[in-house]
């Protein structure tokens, strides 16, 4: 059976090529039928916030890449409701259709995956 | 045990120094290195082009004679190394650059390879940040 992978990705999609690449490890991985999740975490969860104008900083936009996740058959999508609670988001209102999980949920994830990166 | 070893982080990070000693440790130890695979910045731990002061740990030198040395399969992301300047002839010649600063033993090669090694390992490690 294929081990499962599970990508943790922290960093918001303006402060460099990590959130592109989080999601990179992702999408080809999805293109391999592996049985992926993906967690945002920290600052990652800033790349579920909605209505964002990347062309304003003359950055691409992540979130047409990040719809292509499902498409992938990458559908374990999860986010950390205390990082969401940091940063004033509203877990209703995100660019994507997450789980928010809780810090024991968080903990029950990772243990549930055989192998975990963090970008 | 058989590990594939992921780098994130440049050669003058302590991280990539930490993974350098981890994977020596690992084939001290009698374990089997599938695959390393450098990604994000740690692309620039298998530059060739790194000039590390004389007083100081060249650490992507020693990357280079610890690959060649036990002839492991080390792996440069293609998309990560292009973005950051770390190329090898063919993709010199190929964008037109005027120099190349990825020699044997490294291999460029995608995302797949990660995924792949990482399949065939019991454990995959990563090292990143500082």
């Amino acid at each position: 059976m294929a081990k499962s992978l599970l990508i943790i990705s922290r960093q918001a999609p303006w402060s460099g090529p990590s959130a592109r690449e989080a999601l990179d490890i992702a999408l080809a991985g999805g293109a391999f039928d592996l049985p992926l999740g993906m967690l945002f975490l920290d600052d990652g969860v800033f790349q579920l916030a909605p209505n964002q104008q990347p062309a304003l900083l003359q950055q691409k936009n992540l979130a047409a890449n990040l719809q292509a996740l499902p498409m992938f058959g990458v559908e374990d999508l999860f986010v950390a409701a205390s990082s969401l609670a940091e940063r004033g988001l509203d877990p209703d209102g995100l660019g994507l259709p997450v789980q928010v999980l809780d810090d024991a949920g968080l903990t029950a994830l990772i243990d549930r995956f055989d192998q975990v990166v963090t970008l | 045990m058989k590990f594939v070893i992921a780098v994130f982080s440049p050669g003058h990070a302590p991280s990539s120094r930490r993974a350098l000693l981890f994977a020596q440790a690992a084939l001290a130890g009698g374990h089997e290195i599938v695959r390393l695979f450098f990604y994000q910045d740690g692309v620039h731990s298998a530059s060739a082009n790194v000039v590390t002061p004389q007083d100081e740990n060249d650490v992507p030198a020693h990357w280079r004679e610890f690959v060649t040395a036990h002839q492991l399969d080390a792996v440069v992301c293609i998309a990560a190394a292009l973005r950051r300047g770390v190329l090898n002839d063919e993709e010199a010649n190929r964008y037109q650059r005027p120099a190349a600063n990825l020699p044997v033993p490294w291999e460029l090669s995608g995302l797949g390879q990660l995924h792949e090694a990482a399949q065939s390992a019991d454990r995959l490690v990563c090292f990143g940040g500082d």
